[in-house]
């Protein structure tokens, strides 16, 4: 028997940590030593802690929401007694959750499963035999080739064919190249780059050496963001395991590909996604994204032709050289070959990690994997692309995630974040919070993107603040335009979108706020009113007690009252309140 | 900017009460390597905890910039900071996410209970708040992070509890469980 625990990022905050000490003491309480495998997220992050008993026929019962109690539990009944606690099991290796058997994993095949600090573990899933197979057996064109075959674009956002960059970067010219690699995810809302790293860090290194081969070069860069330690300290771990075993370094496997790798952390600022900034800021520099051409495969780090590539992209390259392109391109449609990770976040009822076929539609991926709408609320839309994407609402929940298609909505498939909302997300709230974002991370270098966001963000600050006027809905289109005709990186270019895409799906919620002074979600504080109701108001004192500006008053037992003018609708009143007697209007 | 202010970034600049020698192993560390002034930042802020503008200053002389191009360099990236900071970093998602399930509320909360705005740190130099954009367990929001520690499905009354511990623990305190 085995133990595995998730034990990523997500799985330690939910509390794995103190799941783990517990196992660890029950085998020196019971003198009984089990193989404990500590791994990266599986992606059913709603689960955590998840701890998986392995028995010695390899049949995985998968237990959730386990607490310390409950570990103590599955060791004596389970691993000590042979029993599973059949009431605490989600899945089984023979009768998976529907969130795993809906799932087609490429990117993420190890991540959950092996321990990302164990190289043989990843060697025990082929690991590094694709890069074997390449640096042996192929030429830089044919591995190229490969890849065009495959159909892998780039998952970073803009959906580029890797192939076309390889080959690109492979015909510059130059002794010295470099392959990086954006481990900078900016965009907030999605994680499927932190889970690879965290839970399968040799997949990346090996997609890495396999596009430092094929274009010719012997260096790779990692620019991971900060906000990540763990991915960073499994990095490090992972490089000095693959050296140590002639994986990477100087002469690998004897063949005379060498291919070193070196990791630079990043500092915080969104801009530096963007490929010409993080070159900049790879170089020590402030990140400004700078005017394209020449293109990185021509002049990038240090002015050497430079391939880069995301986290996800680099993490598909190993299984396609092993498996072949033809296999990759089986999956997906016609222009989006293979498949996606999409991070399910917000108020959905199975949040997490999926890898999807391209070409599934948005319902299937947000009901019959992500589970559909947590408590049971009505979908409002679901937010693609992060601050360059867009708002997707409910008639056209029947698209296919694809690049194309996704596109064609107004929002992009970006990172594949998809933030669900439902009612109580208030639309012309998110658009200002997006314009927000944005607005800050702008490095200034253009003038549309530096001023033109903070105008906008003024009028969206306007009306949700109840002071919206006639004609800011155009003057807002109006400036859309500008910024996005007016500034030199994506950043600026697609700034406007959340707020455009919004308008076109949920004007009537702009409308309301400017002309009703209304918020139908009853999100924006200053349109809100709270009273509290004679009929409900069981005189308890407990919202006046609550109250942090002593804005409610009224005897015990008797109905209670807010002062208006004293009342900053912080809200409190109405969640401490038993009998649901306060009102929000 | 006027004179006094310009005197008194001056005197920051040329601060004796901040032990420079602790920077030598970077300095060795990274000479002659280019490209490295975002790590000397870094590891000096790992020092000191934030950046003092001697440190700056004496970056700028050790690797021959102007102190205008590193101070530059510190105030692009959100990491750096030029103030101490408290001897518990929280980090506050405000990434779409967290913004959904109710970021604001256990901001507010976090504010309440110390008495600090975001960028702020308490008076007795044990917390301070820093906003942030997404940790990366979005399934998890809203989340906030503690000197590298992860805490998920955080509501305003369970991130009080975290930070009361915390407090008591540093008064030698028991530690109650969240
Ligand atoms: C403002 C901005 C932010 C970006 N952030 C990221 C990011 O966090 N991660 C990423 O992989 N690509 C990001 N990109 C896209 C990169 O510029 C680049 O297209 C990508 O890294 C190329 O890799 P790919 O072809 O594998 O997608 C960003 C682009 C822009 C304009
Ligand atoms: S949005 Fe808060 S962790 Fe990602």
């Amino acid at each position: 028997m085995k133990l595995r625990v998730g034990f990523g990022s997500c799985g330690i905050a939910a509390g794995g940590r103190k799941v783990v000490e517990k196992l660890e003491a029950e085998m020196k309480n019971h003198g009984q030593q089990v193989e404990l495998i500590l791994t990266g997220c599986i992606g059913m992050c709603f689960y955590e802690p998840i701890v998986d008993v392995i028995d010695n026929n390899d049949k995985v019962y998968t237990y959730a929401n386990v607490t310390p109690e409950k570990a103590e539990e599955i060791f004596n009944t389970h691993i000590l007694g042979g029993k599973p606690l059949e009431q605490y099991i989600v899945s089984t290796s023979d009768k998976p959750y529907p969130i795993l058997s809906k799932q087609v994993r490429i990117a993420l095949k190890n991540c959950g499963i092996i321990n990302p600090e164990n190289l043989d573990d990843y060697l025990a899933k082929d690991g590094y035999k694709a890069l074997a197979k390449v640096i042996k057996e192929m030429t830089p064109e044919g591995v190229i080739e490969e890849v065009k075959v495959s159909g892998l674009r780039g998952r970073g956002g803009a959906g580029f064919p890797t192939w076309f960059k390889w080959n690109a970067a492979n015909k510059s010219k130059g002794d010295i190249k470099y392959v990086v690699c954006n481990a900078d995810e900016g965009d907030p809302g999605a994680f499927m780059d932190r889970s690879v790293l965290e839970g399968d860090p040799h997949a990346l290194l090996e997609g890495m050496a396999i596009c430092g081969y094929a274009i010719g070069a012997r260096e790779g860069h990692i620019y991971c963001r900060a906000e990540y330690p763990l991915a960073i300290k499994r990095l490090e771990i992972a490089i000095s395991e693959a050296k140590k075993k002639n994986l990477l370094g100087d002469n690998i496997m004897g063949t005379g590909f060498s291919f070193d790798m070196h990791i630079k952390k990043g500092a915080g600022a969104f801009v530096c996604g963007e490929e010409t900034a993080l070159i900049a800021s790879l170089e020590g520099e402030r990140g400004m994204p700078r005017l394209k051409p020449p293109f990185p495969a021509q002049s990038g780090f240090w002015a050497k032709p430079t391939n880069i590539n995301n986290v996800e992209t680099f993490a598909n390259v190993p299984w396609i050289l092993f498996n072949g392109g033809k296999a990759y391109a089986a999956y997906g449609t016609e222009k989006s070959k293979g498949t996606k990770v999409f991070a399910l976040a917000g108020k959905i009822k199975n949040g997490g990690l999926v890898e999807v076929p391209m070409g599934m539609k948005l319902r299937e991926v947000i009901y019959d994997i992500g589970g559909g709408i947590a408590n049971d609320k009505d979908f409002k839309a679901v937010q693609m692309g992060g601050p360059s994407g867009g708002c997707i609402p409910k008639e056209l929940l029947d698209t296919p995630v694809d690049y194309d298609s996704i596109t064609k909505t107004g929002a992009i498939m970006g990172s594949g974040g998809m933030i669900v909302m439902d009612e109580d997300t208030c639309m012309v709230d998110m658009a200002r919070f997006f314009l927000d974002f944005t607005c800050k991370e702008s490095c200034g270098k253009c003038i549309y993107c530096r001023i033109g966001t903070k105008r906008m963000l003024e009028i969206l600050e306007r009306i949700t603040a109840g002071q919206g006027r006639e004609g800011d809905i155009e003057k807002l289109q109006e400036l859309a335009v500008s910024v996005k005709d007016g500034s030199l990186c994506g950043l600026g270019q697609t700034a406007p979108n959340p707020v455009l895409t919004t308008i076109r799906y949920f004007r009537h919620e702009y409308e309301a706020h400017i002309r009703d002074k209304k918020c139908p979600a009853k999100i924006c504080k200053p349109l809100l009113t709270y009273t509290i109701n004679a009929d409900a108001c069981k005189g308890c004192t407990l919202c006046a007690k609550k109250c942090a500006v002593q804005a409610i008053t009224g005897k015990p037992k008797q109905l209670h009252v807010i002062d208006q003018a004293l009342c900053t609708k912080c809200g409190n009143c109405a969640t401490v309140c038993r009998f649901n007697a306060v009102g929000i209007e | 900017m006027c004179n006094s202010c310009e005197k008194q970034l001056e005197t920051k600049f040329a601060d004796g009460n901040v032990d420079l020698t602790l920077l030598e192993p970077i300095f060795a560390e990274y000479t002659g390597k280019p490209g490295s002034i975002i790590s000397i930042l870094q590891k000096t802020q790992e020092i000191y905890g934030y950046l003092p503008l001697s440190a700056l200053q004496a970056i700028a002389d050790k690797t021959g910039n102007k102190r205008a191009k590193i101070y530059g360099i510190a105030t692009f990236y959100s990491q750096f900071r030029l103030s101490p900071v408290g001897k518990y970093v929280i980090l506050q998602c405000h990434g779409t996410a967290c913004h959904v399930l109710g970021a604001e509320k256990v901001g507010s909360a976090i504010c309440d209970e110390l008495g600090i705005s975001p960028g702020e740190t308490t008076t007795d130099g044990l917390f301070t708040l820093e906003d942030v954009a997404c940790l990366g367990c979005c399934s998890l929001a809203p989340v906030i992070m503690i000197n590298g520690e992860t805490y998920g499905k955080l509501t305003p009354d369970s991130v009080r509890k975290i930070l009361q511990n915390i407090a008591e623990a540093e008064k030698g305190g028991v530690v109650c469980e969240a």
